[in-house]
Protein backbone atom coordinates (compact mmCIF):
# COMPACT_ATOMS: atom_id res chain seq x y z
CA UNK A 1 0.00 0.00 0.00
CA UNK A 2 1.51 3.73 -0.91
CA UNK A 3 0.52 6.64 0.98
CA UNK A 4 -1.11 9.28 -1.57
CA UNK A 5 1.20 12.20 -1.10
CA UNK A 6 3.85 10.14 -2.77
CA UNK A 7 6.28 10.24 -0.10
CA UNK A 8 6.20 6.79 1.35
CA UNK A 9 5.24 7.27 4.72
CA UNK A 10 2.68 4.58 5.52
CA UNK A 11 0.67 6.24 8.12
CA UNK A 12 -1.27 2.89 9.38
CA UNK A 13 2.56 0.86 9.66
CA UNK A 14 4.48 4.31 11.46
CA UNK A 15 3.46 2.64 15.17
CA UNK A 16 5.18 -0.80 14.18
CA UNK A 17 8.52 0.56 13.60
CA UNK A 18 8.24 2.67 17.39
CA UNK A 19 7.37 -0.75 18.88
CA UNK A 20 10.49 -2.28 18.06
CA UNK A 21 12.45 0.87 18.42
CA UNK A 22 11.62 1.93 21.89
CA UNK A 23 8.47 1.20 24.13
CA UNK A 24 6.28 3.77 22.71
CA UNK A 25 2.76 2.81 22.42
CA UNK A 26 2.04 1.56 19.24
CA UNK A 27 -0.32 3.62 17.85
CA UNK A 28 0.87 6.84 18.90
CA UNK A 29 0.72 9.23 15.93
CA UNK A 30 4.66 9.56 15.00
CA UNK A 31 5.73 13.29 12.96
CA UNK A 32 8.51 12.11 10.78
CA UNK A 33 10.05 15.78 9.47
CA UNK A 34 7.65 17.59 11.95
CA UNK A 35 4.42 16.80 10.15
CA UNK A 36 1.58 15.14 11.53
CA UNK A 37 0.40 11.81 10.20
CA UNK A 38 -2.95 11.63 11.13
CA UNK A 39 -5.15 13.10 8.93
CA UNK A 40 -8.49 15.38 9.50
CA UNK A 41 -11.67 13.24 9.48
CA UNK A 42 -14.64 14.42 6.31
CA UNK A 43 -17.79 13.27 7.13
CA UNK A 44 -20.16 12.21 3.53
CA UNK A 45 -22.30 15.23 3.22
CA UNK A 46 -25.97 14.24 3.07
CA UNK A 47 -27.29 17.12 0.40
CA UNK A 48 -30.85 15.24 -0.47
CA UNK A 49 -31.66 14.70 3.04
CA UNK A 50 -31.24 18.01 3.84
CA UNK A 51 -33.67 18.99 1.01
CA UNK A 52 -36.42 16.54 1.69
CA UNK A 53 -36.42 18.08 5.01
CA UNK A 54 -37.21 21.54 3.86
CA UNK A 55 -39.41 19.55 1.35
CA UNK A 56 -41.76 18.33 4.47
CA UNK A 57 -41.75 21.08 6.49
CA UNK A 58 -42.49 23.36 3.86
CA UNK A 59 -45.67 20.83 3.10
CA UNK A 60 -46.47 20.72 6.57
CA UNK A 61 -46.59 24.21 7.40
CA UNK A 62 -49.17 24.31 4.10
CA UNK A 63 -51.11 21.88 5.67
CA UNK A 64 -51.36 23.51 9.05
CA UNK A 65 -51.99 27.20 7.16
CA UNK A 66 -54.76 25.51 5.33
CA UNK A 67 -56.28 24.18 8.42
CA UNK A 68 -56.01 27.24 10.39
CA UNK A 69 -57.79 29.23 7.63
CA UNK A 70 -60.11 26.44 6.68
CA UNK A 71 -63.34 28.99 7.11
CA UNK A 72 -65.65 25.78 6.88
CA UNK A 73 -63.76 23.92 9.92
CA UNK A 74 -64.96 25.88 13.50
CA UNK A 75 -61.77 25.24 15.98
CA UNK A 76 -63.97 26.85 18.40
CA UNK A 77 -66.67 23.96 18.23
CA UNK A 78 -63.58 21.33 18.52
CA UNK A 79 -62.63 23.33 21.77
CA UNK A 80 -65.67 23.26 23.23
CA UNK A 81 -66.72 19.96 22.72
CA UNK A 82 -63.22 18.69 24.05
CA UNK A 83 -64.15 18.66 27.46
CA UNK A 84 -68.07 18.35 27.08
CA UNK A 85 -69.39 16.69 29.84
CA UNK A 86 -70.91 13.73 27.46
CA UNK A 87 -67.98 13.40 26.02
CA UNK A 88 -65.83 12.96 28.30
CA UNK A 89 -68.41 10.16 29.64
CA UNK A 90 -67.92 8.80 25.87
CA UNK A 91 -63.59 8.91 26.71
CA UNK A 92 -64.05 6.89 30.57
CA UNK A 93 -66.54 4.27 28.44
CA UNK A 94 -64.80 3.29 25.91
CA UNK A 95 -61.46 2.94 28.45
CA UNK A 96 -63.74 0.37 30.08
CA UNK A 97 -64.90 -1.67 27.70
CA UNK A 98 -61.40 -1.84 26.60
CA UNK A 99 -60.36 -2.87 29.71
CA UNK A 100 -63.47 -4.82 30.37
CA UNK A 101 -62.42 -6.89 26.83
CA UNK A 102 -58.62 -6.82 27.60
CA UNK A 103 -59.25 -8.65 31.25
CA UNK A 104 -61.55 -11.02 29.11
CA UNK A 105 -59.66 -12.13 26.44
CA UNK A 106 -56.61 -12.40 28.73
CA UNK A 107 -58.69 -14.60 30.90
CA UNK A 108 -59.92 -16.70 28.07
CA UNK A 109 -56.58 -16.80 25.81
CA UNK A 110 -54.56 -18.23 28.85
CA UNK A 111 -57.61 -20.86 29.51
CA UNK A 112 -57.46 -21.97 25.33
CA UNK A 113 -53.72 -21.25 25.35
CA UNK A 114 -52.99 -23.86 27.36
CA UNK A 115 -56.08 -25.97 26.20
CA UNK A 116 -54.06 -26.08 22.51
CA UNK A 117 -50.58 -26.99 24.54
CA UNK A 118 -52.46 -29.75 25.88
CA UNK A 119 -51.71 -33.08 25.45
CA UNK A 120 -55.68 -34.08 25.85
CA UNK A 121 -56.61 -34.35 22.59
CA UNK A 122 -60.56 -33.39 23.52
CA UNK A 123 -59.26 -30.57 25.40
CA UNK A 124 -56.74 -29.20 22.29
CA UNK A 125 -59.74 -29.69 19.81
CA UNK A 126 -61.90 -27.54 21.60
CA UNK A 127 -59.55 -24.85 22.00
CA UNK A 128 -58.40 -25.01 18.32
CA UNK A 129 -62.78 -24.66 17.22
CA UNK A 130 -63.00 -21.62 19.61
CA UNK A 131 -59.80 -20.01 17.78
CA UNK A 132 -61.53 -20.96 14.33
CA UNK A 133 -64.95 -19.84 15.30
CA UNK A 134 -63.99 -16.49 16.23
CA UNK A 135 -60.96 -15.53 14.35
CA UNK A 136 -62.85 -16.93 11.11
CA UNK A 137 -65.80 -14.47 11.72
CA UNK A 138 -65.54 -10.59 11.91
CA UNK A 139 -65.91 -8.78 14.94
CA UNK A 140 -69.33 -6.68 13.65
CA UNK A 141 -70.87 -10.25 13.17
CA UNK A 142 -70.25 -10.83 16.47
CA UNK A 143 -70.93 -7.96 18.24
CA UNK A 144 -74.68 -8.33 16.26
CA UNK A 145 -74.90 -12.02 17.34
CA UNK A 146 -74.17 -11.23 21.25
CA UNK A 147 -76.93 -8.22 21.02
CA UNK A 148 -79.34 -10.01 19.50
CA UNK A 149 -79.33 -13.05 21.40
CA UNK A 150 -82.83 -13.09 22.26
CA UNK A 151 -84.16 -13.91 19.23
CA UNK A 152 -82.89 -17.30 19.34
CA UNK A 153 -82.32 -17.33 23.49
CA UNK A 154 -85.74 -15.15 24.46
CA UNK A 155 -84.71 -16.41 28.00
CA UNK A 156 -81.98 -17.36 30.16
CA UNK A 157 -81.75 -19.34 32.93
CA UNK A 158 -78.80 -20.95 34.58
CA UNK A 159 -79.89 -22.03 38.02
CA UNK A 160 -78.81 -19.61 40.73
CA UNK A 161 -76.71 -17.85 38.33
CA UNK A 162 -78.56 -15.35 35.80
CA UNK A 163 -82.39 -15.49 35.42
CA UNK A 164 -84.42 -13.31 33.68
CA UNK A 165 -85.82 -12.64 30.19
CA UNK A 166 -82.42 -12.07 27.34
CA UNK A 167 -83.31 -8.33 25.92
CA UNK A 168 -83.22 -7.10 29.72
CA UNK A 169 -80.06 -9.15 30.50
CA UNK A 170 -77.85 -8.35 27.48
CA UNK A 171 -77.18 -4.55 27.75
CA UNK A 172 -75.15 -3.11 24.90
CA UNK A 173 -71.87 -2.87 27.56
CA UNK A 174 -72.69 -7.15 27.59
CA UNK A 175 -73.17 -7.47 24.05
CA UNK A 176 -69.79 -5.49 23.47
CA UNK A 177 -68.10 -7.04 26.40
CA UNK A 178 -68.94 -10.69 25.07
CA UNK A 179 -68.27 -9.57 21.76
CA UNK A 180 -65.16 -7.53 21.90
CA UNK A 181 -63.55 -10.29 24.69
CA UNK A 182 -64.57 -13.48 23.11
CA UNK A 183 -63.02 -12.47 19.91
CA UNK A 184 -59.63 -11.29 21.83
CA UNK A 185 -59.57 -14.21 24.01
CA UNK A 186 -59.26 -16.30 20.55
CA UNK A 187 -56.63 -14.11 19.18
CA UNK A 188 -55.06 -14.24 22.61
CA UNK A 189 -55.02 -17.71 23.15
CA UNK A 190 -52.47 -18.15 20.11
CA UNK A 191 -50.10 -15.66 21.49
CA UNK A 192 -50.31 -17.31 24.80
CA UNK A 193 -49.63 -20.16 22.88
CA UNK A 194 -46.40 -19.18 21.20
CA UNK A 195 -45.27 -17.23 24.49
CA UNK A 196 -45.67 -20.67 26.10
CA UNK A 197 -43.52 -22.87 23.35
CA UNK A 198 -40.78 -20.12 23.32
CA UNK A 199 -39.97 -21.08 27.40
CA UNK A 200 -37.62 -24.01 27.41
CA UNK A 201 -38.87 -27.35 28.54
CA UNK A 202 -35.75 -27.63 31.03
CA UNK A 203 -37.37 -25.11 32.90
CA UNK A 204 -40.73 -27.20 33.78
CA UNK A 205 -38.14 -30.01 33.61
CA UNK A 206 -36.48 -28.38 36.56
CA UNK A 207 -39.85 -27.16 38.53
CA UNK A 208 -40.98 -31.08 37.91
CA UNK A 209 -37.73 -32.12 39.86
CA UNK A 210 -38.86 -29.61 42.89
CA UNK A 211 -41.73 -32.23 43.13
CA UNK A 212 -44.05 -29.16 42.05
CA UNK A 213 -47.26 -29.66 40.32
CA UNK A 214 -48.19 -29.17 36.80
CA UNK A 215 -50.50 -26.01 37.96
CA UNK A 216 -47.64 -24.48 39.97
CA UNK A 217 -44.98 -24.45 37.39
CA UNK A 218 -47.37 -23.00 34.73
CA UNK A 219 -48.31 -20.13 37.28
CA UNK A 220 -45.25 -19.85 38.64
CA UNK A 221 -42.36 -20.53 36.10
CA UNK A 222 -44.03 -20.94 32.75
CA UNK A 223 -46.09 -18.31 32.50
CA UNK A 224 -44.28 -15.58 33.82
CA UNK A 225 -41.73 -16.46 31.70
CA UNK A 226 -43.97 -16.44 28.65
CA UNK A 227 -45.53 -13.00 29.59
CA UNK A 228 -42.67 -11.47 28.71
CA UNK A 229 -42.14 -12.24 24.99
CA UNK A 230 -46.12 -12.45 25.00
CA UNK A 231 -46.63 -8.66 26.73
CA UNK A 232 -45.46 -6.41 23.47
CA UNK A 233 -48.45 -8.47 21.62
CA UNK A 234 -50.60 -7.71 24.31
CA UNK A 235 -49.73 -4.01 24.38
CA UNK A 236 -50.35 -4.21 20.37
CA UNK A 237 -53.90 -5.87 20.96
CA UNK A 238 -54.84 -3.58 23.97
CA UNK A 239 -53.96 -0.63 21.37
CA UNK A 240 -56.02 -2.18 18.40
CA UNK A 241 -58.63 -2.80 21.14
CA UNK A 242 -59.38 1.09 22.13
CA UNK A 243 -60.23 1.97 18.94
CA UNK A 244 -62.26 -0.96 18.03
CA UNK A 245 -63.93 -0.61 20.33
CA UNK A 246 -65.91 2.12 18.08
CA UNK A 247 -67.76 -0.40 16.24
CA UNK A 248 -70.07 -0.64 19.25
CA UNK A 249 -71.26 2.47 18.65
CA UNK A 250 -73.33 0.29 16.17
CA UNK A 251 -75.04 -1.93 18.91
CA UNK A 252 -76.39 1.69 20.72
CA UNK A 253 -73.24 1.61 23.26
CA UNK A 254 -72.34 5.24 23.28
CA UNK A 255 -68.59 5.21 24.16
CA UNK A 256 -66.59 7.79 22.91
CA UNK A 257 -67.58 7.32 18.96
CA UNK A 258 -70.75 7.27 19.37
CA UNK A 259 -71.06 10.18 21.24
CA UNK A 260 -69.26 12.14 18.97
CA UNK A 261 -71.54 10.81 16.19
CA UNK A 262 -75.01 11.35 18.36
CA UNK A 263 -73.86 15.23 18.70
CA UNK A 264 -73.28 15.75 15.11
CA UNK A 265 -76.34 14.05 13.82
CA UNK A 266 -77.77 16.58 16.21
CA UNK A 267 -75.78 20.22 14.90
CA UNK A 268 -73.69 18.88 11.71
CA UNK A 269 -70.58 19.91 12.56
CA UNK A 270 -69.04 16.35 11.62
CA UNK A 271 -65.64 16.64 11.23
CA UNK A 272 -64.95 19.16 14.15
CA UNK A 273 -66.43 16.47 16.68
CA UNK A 274 -64.62 13.42 14.71
CA UNK A 275 -61.49 15.82 15.63
CA UNK A 276 -62.85 15.52 19.01
CA UNK A 277 -62.51 11.93 19.06
CA UNK A 278 -59.39 11.20 17.32
CA UNK A 279 -57.84 14.07 19.71
CA UNK A 280 -58.86 11.71 22.32
CA UNK A 281 -58.05 8.24 20.78
CA UNK A 282 -54.69 9.84 20.10
CA UNK A 283 -54.23 10.52 24.07
CA UNK A 284 -55.46 7.72 25.58
CA UNK A 285 -52.90 5.27 22.88
CA UNK A 286 -50.21 7.53 24.47
CA UNK A 287 -51.11 6.81 27.56
CA UNK A 288 -51.45 3.55 27.04
CA UNK A 289 -47.84 3.09 25.39
CA UNK A 290 -46.34 4.75 28.34
CA UNK A 291 -48.12 2.07 30.58
CA UNK A 292 -46.79 -0.48 28.17
CA UNK A 293 -43.87 0.31 28.65
CA UNK A 294 -43.67 -0.19 32.37
CA UNK A 295 -45.30 -3.46 32.77
CA UNK A 296 -42.68 -4.60 30.21
CA UNK A 297 -40.32 -3.52 32.09
CA UNK A 298 -41.45 -5.17 35.42
CA UNK A 299 -41.66 -8.57 33.50
CA UNK A 300 -38.61 -8.37 32.32
CA UNK A 301 -36.84 -8.37 35.58
CA UNK A 302 -33.83 -10.88 35.61
CA UNK A 303 -33.29 -10.06 31.88
CA UNK A 304 -31.76 -6.78 31.53
CA UNK A 305 -27.72 -7.94 31.33
CA UNK A 306 -26.34 -5.51 29.04
CA UNK A 307 -29.57 -3.63 28.21
CA UNK A 308 -29.43 -0.43 26.79
CA UNK A 309 -31.72 2.41 27.96
CA UNK A 310 -35.06 2.45 25.35
CA UNK A 311 -35.51 5.87 23.80
CA UNK A 312 -38.86 5.98 25.41
CA UNK A 313 -37.30 5.14 28.98
CA UNK A 314 -34.84 7.99 28.75
CA UNK A 315 -37.47 10.28 27.63
CA UNK A 316 -39.88 9.30 29.95
CA UNK A 317 -37.44 9.02 33.06
CA UNK A 318 -35.94 12.91 32.06
CA UNK A 319 -39.64 13.92 32.00
CA UNK A 320 -40.53 12.59 35.76
CA UNK A 321 -37.20 13.92 36.94
CA UNK A 322 -38.47 17.44 35.54
CA UNK A 323 -42.02 17.00 37.14
CA UNK A 324 -40.83 16.09 40.38
CA UNK A 325 -37.93 18.77 40.23
CA UNK A 326 -40.48 21.67 39.63
CA UNK A 327 -42.98 20.04 42.49
CA UNK A 328 -40.11 20.16 44.86
CA UNK B 1 -9.97 -38.10 48.67
CA UNK B 2 -12.39 -41.57 47.52
CA UNK B 3 -13.36 -42.38 51.71
CA UNK B 4 -13.40 -46.15 52.50
CA UNK B 5 -15.21 -48.17 49.72
CA UNK B 6 -14.81 -51.01 52.42
CA UNK B 7 -17.18 -48.48 54.91
CA UNK B 8 -19.84 -48.49 52.54
CA UNK B 9 -20.36 -51.91 51.69
CA UNK B 10 -22.75 -52.24 54.16
CA UNK B 11 -24.37 -48.90 54.26
CA UNK B 12 -28.13 -49.12 53.85
CA UNK B 13 -29.11 -48.86 49.59
CA UNK B 14 -30.38 -45.34 48.93
CA UNK B 15 -30.67 -46.41 45.24
CA UNK B 16 -31.85 -49.51 43.62
CA UNK B 17 -32.18 -50.29 39.85
CA UNK B 18 -33.67 -53.78 38.95
CA UNK B 19 -33.41 -54.67 35.10
CA UNK B 20 -35.02 -51.30 33.93
CA UNK B 21 -36.25 -50.91 30.60
CA UNK B 22 -37.22 -48.29 28.93
CA UNK B 23 -38.07 -47.34 25.12
CA UNK B 24 -38.55 -44.34 23.20
CA UNK B 25 -41.37 -45.63 21.07
CA UNK B 26 -38.75 -47.88 18.60
CA UNK B 27 -35.90 -47.11 20.41
CA UNK B 28 -34.58 -49.19 23.22
CA UNK B 29 -32.62 -46.35 25.10
CA UNK B 30 -32.41 -48.33 28.77
CA UNK B 31 -31.73 -52.86 28.21
CA UNK B 32 -32.35 -53.74 31.61
CA UNK B 33 -30.20 -51.45 33.57
CA UNK B 34 -28.97 -53.02 37.31
CA UNK B 35 -27.82 -50.80 39.86
CA UNK B 36 -27.25 -50.26 43.18
CA UNK B 37 -26.22 -47.45 45.31
CA UNK B 38 -25.38 -47.17 49.07
CA UNK B 39 -25.32 -44.57 51.27
CA UNK B 40 -23.01 -42.10 50.92
CA UNK B 41 -21.63 -43.09 47.77
CA UNK B 42 -20.82 -41.55 44.84
CA UNK B 43 -21.35 -43.55 41.59
CA UNK B 44 -20.38 -41.72 38.15
CA UNK B 45 -21.32 -43.27 34.70
CA UNK B 46 -19.07 -42.28 31.89
CA UNK B 47 -20.10 -43.72 28.59
CA UNK B 48 -20.81 -42.06 25.04
CA UNK B 49 -23.42 -39.93 23.53
CA UNK B 50 -27.05 -41.31 23.07
CA UNK B 51 -25.77 -44.46 25.38
CA UNK B 52 -28.97 -44.04 27.58
CA UNK B 53 -27.07 -42.00 31.08
CA UNK B 54 -29.66 -39.42 30.69
CA UNK B 55 -32.87 -41.25 30.51
CA UNK B 56 -31.62 -43.07 33.55
CA UNK B 57 -31.19 -40.08 35.58
CA UNK B 58 -34.61 -39.26 34.52
CA UNK B 59 -35.94 -42.36 35.61
CA UNK B 60 -34.76 -42.27 39.02
CA UNK B 61 -36.59 -39.33 39.10
CA UNK B 62 -39.82 -40.06 37.18
CA UNK B 63 -39.70 -37.54 34.74
CA UNK B 64 -40.19 -40.34 32.21
CA UNK B 65 -41.83 -43.23 33.16
CA UNK B 66 -40.26 -47.35 32.39
CA UNK B 67 -41.34 -49.66 30.74
CA UNK B 68 -40.07 -52.73 32.54
CA UNK B 69 -38.26 -53.35 35.79
CA UNK B 70 -38.44 -51.11 38.99
CA UNK B 71 -36.67 -48.21 40.42
CA UNK B 72 -36.04 -47.68 44.15
CA UNK B 73 -35.07 -44.84 46.01
CA UNK B 74 -34.75 -45.82 49.65
CA UNK B 75 -37.56 -48.17 50.00
CA UNK B 76 -40.12 -46.30 47.73
CA UNK B 77 -40.99 -47.42 44.31
CA UNK B 78 -40.38 -44.55 42.08
CA UNK B 79 -43.37 -43.84 40.14
CA UNK B 80 -45.44 -47.16 40.60
CA UNK B 81 -46.86 -48.66 43.45
CA UNK B 82 -47.22 -52.90 43.62
CA UNK B 83 -50.57 -54.41 43.69
CA UNK B 84 -52.15 -57.72 43.18
CA UNK B 85 -48.34 -58.29 41.25
CA UNK B 86 -48.67 -55.41 39.07
CA UNK B 87 -47.45 -51.74 39.22
CA UNK B 88 -49.85 -49.12 38.69
CA UNK B 89 -48.76 -45.83 38.18
CA UNK B 90 -48.94 -43.40 41.35
CA UNK B 91 -51.15 -40.44 41.63
CA UNK B 92 -49.15 -37.43 40.15
CA UNK B 93 -49.10 -36.14 44.06
CA UNK B 94 -47.42 -38.79 45.49
CA UNK B 95 -44.79 -38.80 42.42
CA UNK B 96 -43.97 -35.36 43.12
CA UNK B 97 -43.69 -36.35 46.68
CA UNK B 98 -41.28 -39.03 45.68
CA UNK B 99 -39.14 -36.05 43.90
CA UNK B 100 -38.12 -34.84 46.68
CA UNK B 101 -36.31 -37.68 47.45
CA UNK B 102 -33.50 -36.95 44.84
CA UNK B 103 -31.95 -33.47 43.65
CA UNK B 104 -31.02 -33.02 40.62
CA UNK B 105 -28.89 -31.03 38.29
CA UNK B 106 -29.03 -29.92 35.08
CA UNK B 107 -26.43 -29.39 32.04
CA UNK B 108 -27.83 -26.35 31.56
CA UNK B 109 -28.02 -25.34 35.04
CA UNK B 110 -32.25 -24.52 34.14
CA UNK B 111 -32.41 -22.02 37.01
CA UNK B 112 -35.49 -19.97 36.99
CA UNK B 113 -34.78 -16.95 35.17
CA UNK B 114 -36.66 -14.56 36.70
CA UNK B 115 -35.89 -15.07 40.14
CA UNK B 116 -32.95 -14.15 42.22
CA UNK B 117 -30.19 -16.89 43.46
CA UNK B 118 -31.34 -16.39 46.33
CA UNK B 119 -35.48 -17.02 45.70
CA UNK B 120 -34.19 -19.90 43.06
CA UNK B 121 -33.00 -21.62 46.16
CA UNK B 122 -35.65 -20.67 48.47
CA UNK B 123 -38.51 -21.52 45.90
CA UNK B 124 -38.66 -25.15 46.34
CA UNK B 125 -38.63 -25.52 50.44
CA UNK B 126 -41.24 -22.41 50.86
CA UNK B 127 -43.91 -22.88 47.94
CA UNK B 128 -43.58 -26.82 47.66
CA UNK B 129 -42.64 -28.07 50.24
CA UNK B 130 -44.55 -25.45 52.71
CA UNK B 131 -41.51 -24.82 55.09
CA UNK B 132 -41.79 -21.32 56.87
CA UNK B 133 -39.90 -19.14 55.21
CA UNK B 134 -37.64 -17.29 57.65
CA UNK B 135 -36.29 -20.74 58.52
CA UNK B 136 -35.62 -21.52 54.54
CA UNK B 137 -33.94 -18.44 53.68
CA UNK B 138 -31.45 -18.77 56.42
CA UNK B 139 -30.64 -22.07 55.33
CA UNK B 140 -30.78 -20.93 51.77
CA UNK B 141 -28.14 -18.07 52.29
CA UNK B 142 -26.09 -20.85 54.18
CA UNK B 143 -26.10 -22.90 51.01
CA UNK B 144 -25.35 -20.15 48.71
CA UNK B 145 -22.23 -18.99 51.24
CA UNK B 146 -21.42 -22.96 51.17
CA UNK B 147 -21.28 -23.12 47.19
CA UNK B 148 -19.33 -19.70 47.83
CA UNK B 149 -21.94 -17.26 46.03
CA UNK B 150 -22.68 -15.68 49.68
CA UNK B 151 -22.40 -12.27 47.55
CA UNK B 152 -24.66 -13.57 44.83
CA UNK B 153 -27.80 -14.00 46.68
CA UNK B 154 -29.79 -10.98 45.04
CA UNK B 155 -28.05 -11.74 41.86
CA UNK B 156 -30.63 -13.14 38.39
CA UNK B 157 -29.22 -15.88 36.78
CA UNK B 158 -28.48 -13.63 33.69
CA UNK B 159 -26.36 -11.85 35.69
CA UNK B 160 -24.06 -14.30 36.60
CA UNK B 161 -21.21 -16.88 34.80
CA UNK B 162 -22.05 -20.37 34.07
CA UNK B 163 -19.93 -21.93 36.90
CA UNK B 164 -22.24 -19.53 39.56
CA UNK B 165 -25.72 -20.12 37.70
CA UNK B 166 -24.96 -24.05 38.39
CA UNK B 167 -23.42 -23.88 41.96
CA UNK B 168 -26.79 -21.75 42.75
CA UNK B 169 -28.81 -24.88 40.74
CA UNK B 170 -26.76 -27.05 43.27
CA UNK B 171 -27.43 -25.38 46.27
CA UNK B 172 -31.02 -25.14 44.99
CA UNK B 173 -30.98 -29.05 44.42
CA UNK B 174 -29.49 -29.37 47.92
CA UNK B 175 -32.15 -26.75 49.86
CA UNK B 176 -34.52 -29.55 49.62
CA UNK B 177 -32.94 -31.74 51.57
CA UNK B 178 -32.62 -34.78 49.21
CA UNK B 179 -31.57 -38.44 49.76
CA UNK B 180 -29.62 -38.47 46.59
CA UNK B 181 -28.08 -35.72 44.22
CA UNK B 182 -28.83 -36.60 40.49
CA UNK B 183 -26.04 -34.83 38.41
CA UNK B 184 -26.47 -34.96 34.81
CA UNK B 185 -23.31 -33.67 32.75
CA UNK B 186 -23.27 -30.40 35.23
CA UNK B 187 -19.90 -28.88 33.65
CA UNK B 188 -20.38 -29.76 30.10
CA UNK B 189 -21.85 -26.70 29.19
CA UNK B 190 -18.97 -24.77 31.11
CA UNK B 191 -16.31 -22.52 29.88
CA UNK B 192 -13.47 -24.69 30.76
CA UNK B 193 -11.63 -22.33 33.30
CA UNK B 194 -15.28 -22.46 35.49
CA UNK B 195 -15.20 -26.41 35.35
CA UNK B 196 -12.93 -26.00 38.45
CA UNK B 197 -15.25 -24.39 40.79
CA UNK B 198 -18.39 -26.49 40.13
CA UNK B 199 -16.37 -29.90 40.38
CA UNK B 200 -14.80 -28.08 43.82
CA UNK B 201 -18.16 -28.06 45.29
CA UNK B 202 -19.20 -31.47 44.30
CA UNK B 203 -16.19 -32.92 45.72
CA UNK B 204 -16.95 -31.22 49.38
CA UNK B 205 -20.42 -32.83 48.97
CA UNK B 206 -19.17 -35.98 48.17
CA UNK B 207 -16.80 -35.92 51.06
CA UNK B 208 -19.17 -35.08 53.51
CA UNK B 209 -21.21 -38.29 52.59
CA UNK B 210 -23.37 -37.40 50.15
CA UNK B 211 -25.25 -39.94 48.28
CA UNK B 212 -24.61 -38.58 44.58
CA UNK B 213 -24.57 -40.25 40.87
CA UNK B 214 -22.50 -38.34 38.64
CA UNK B 215 -23.08 -38.54 34.87
CA UNK B 216 -19.87 -37.26 33.81
CA UNK B 217 -17.21 -37.06 30.80
CA UNK B 218 -14.35 -35.67 33.76
CA UNK B 219 -12.33 -38.90 33.93
CA UNK B 220 -10.56 -36.90 37.17
CA UNK B 221 -13.17 -35.95 38.50
CA UNK B 222 -14.31 -39.40 38.56
CA UNK B 223 -11.06 -40.46 39.95
CA UNK B 224 -10.51 -38.43 42.85
CA UNK B 225 -14.61 -38.29 44.21
CA UNK B 226 -15.73 -41.63 42.94
CA UNK B 227 -16.22 -44.85 44.60
CA UNK B 228 -17.34 -46.79 41.83
CA UNK B 229 -17.88 -46.19 38.25
CA UNK B 230 -20.14 -47.31 35.72
CA UNK B 231 -19.66 -47.64 31.51
CA UNK B 232 -22.83 -47.29 29.91
CA UNK B 233 -23.25 -48.59 26.15
CA UNK B 234 -26.39 -49.10 24.15
CA UNK B 235 -28.84 -49.00 27.00
CA UNK B 236 -27.02 -51.62 28.81
CA UNK B 237 -24.22 -50.86 31.97
CA UNK B 238 -21.47 -53.29 30.35
CA UNK B 239 -18.60 -52.31 33.16
CA UNK B 240 -18.87 -51.51 36.84
CA UNK B 241 -16.49 -51.51 39.61
CA UNK B 242 -14.40 -49.25 41.97
CA UNK B 243 -12.80 -46.19 40.38
CA UNK B 244 -9.74 -46.58 40.43
CA UNK B 245 -9.77 -50.36 39.41
CA UNK B 246 -12.38 -49.51 36.37
CA UNK B 247 -10.06 -46.28 35.52
CA UNK B 248 -7.05 -47.78 35.17
CA UNK B 249 -7.80 -51.47 34.36
CA UNK B 250 -11.02 -51.80 32.63
CA UNK B 251 -11.59 -55.25 31.31
CA UNK B 252 -13.84 -55.02 28.79
CA UNK B 253 -12.30 -53.56 25.31
CA UNK B 254 -15.25 -50.81 24.35
CA UNK B 255 -14.10 -48.94 27.98
CA UNK B 256 -10.53 -49.27 27.10
CA UNK B 257 -11.24 -47.53 23.82
CA UNK B 258 -14.26 -45.35 25.12
CA UNK B 259 -11.27 -43.96 28.32
CA UNK B 260 -8.06 -43.37 25.47
CA UNK B 261 -11.12 -41.29 23.59
CA UNK B 262 -11.71 -39.33 26.91
CA UNK B 263 -8.24 -38.90 28.02
CA UNK B 264 -6.57 -37.39 25.16
N1 LIG C 1 -37.89 -37.84 24.67
C1 LIG C 1 -37.26 -38.64 23.80
N2 LIG C 1 -37.89 -39.08 22.71
C2 LIG C 1 -37.28 -39.90 21.82
N3 LIG C 1 -36.01 -40.34 21.94
C3 LIG C 1 -35.32 -39.93 23.01
C4 LIG C 1 -35.89 -39.06 24.00
N4 LIG C 1 -34.96 -38.84 24.95
C5 LIG C 1 -33.87 -39.53 24.59
N5 LIG C 1 -34.06 -40.19 23.43
C6 LIG C 1 -33.12 -41.06 22.75
O1 LIG C 1 -32.60 -41.93 23.71
C7 LIG C 1 -31.22 -42.18 23.47
C8 LIG C 1 -30.45 -41.96 24.74
O2 LIG C 1 -30.54 -40.60 25.11
P1 LIG C 1 -29.84 -40.02 26.40
O3 LIG C 1 -30.11 -38.58 26.40
O4 LIG C 1 -30.27 -40.80 27.59
O5 LIG C 1 -28.32 -40.30 26.11
P2 LIG C 1 -27.04 -39.83 26.91
O6 LIG C 1 -26.28 -41.05 27.25
O7 LIG C 1 -27.44 -38.94 28.02
O8 LIG C 1 -26.25 -39.02 25.83
P3 LIG C 1 -25.48 -37.62 25.93
O9 LIG C 1 -24.09 -37.93 26.38
O10 LIG C 1 -25.50 -37.12 24.52
O11 LIG C 1 -26.24 -36.76 26.87
C9 LIG C 1 -30.80 -41.29 22.35
O12 LIG C 1 -30.73 -42.09 21.18
C10 LIG C 1 -31.91 -40.29 22.24
O13 LIG C 1 -32.09 -39.93 20.91
MG1 LIG D 1 -27.29 -36.86 28.40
Amino acid sequence: MRSHDGTGEQPGRSGSTSLTADSAPPFEPSSAGGRTSTYEIVRRKHPWRFAAAIAVLLLLALLAYGAANAHQLHWSVTGHYLFNRSVLTGVLRTLEITAAAMLLGLALGVIFGIMRSSHNPVLRGVAWLYVWAFRGTPIILQLFLWFNLALIFPRIDIPGIVRGTTVNLITPFLAALLGFGINEGAYMSEIIRGGLLSVPPGQTEAALSLGASHAWTTRRIVLPQAFRVILPAIGNDTLQMLKLTSLAAFISFNELFGTTESIYYANSEVIELLLVAGAWYLVASSVLSVVQYYVERKFGRGFQRGRQQALVERVVLRAMVRLRTRAV
Amino acid sequence: MPSDRASKEGNRTVVECHAVVKSFASVHVLRAVDLEVKESEVLCILGPSGAGKSTLLRCINHLEGIDGGWIKVTDQIIGYELRGGKLHELSERAVRRQRGLCGMVFQHFNLFPHFTALQNVMLGPVEILKEPRGEVEARSRLLLDRVGLASKVSAYPSQLSGGQQQRVAIARALAMNPRVLLFDEPTSALDPEVVGEVLRVMLELAEEGRTMIVVTHEVGFAREAADRVAFMFDGRITEIGLARAVLEKPSEARTAEFLSHVLV
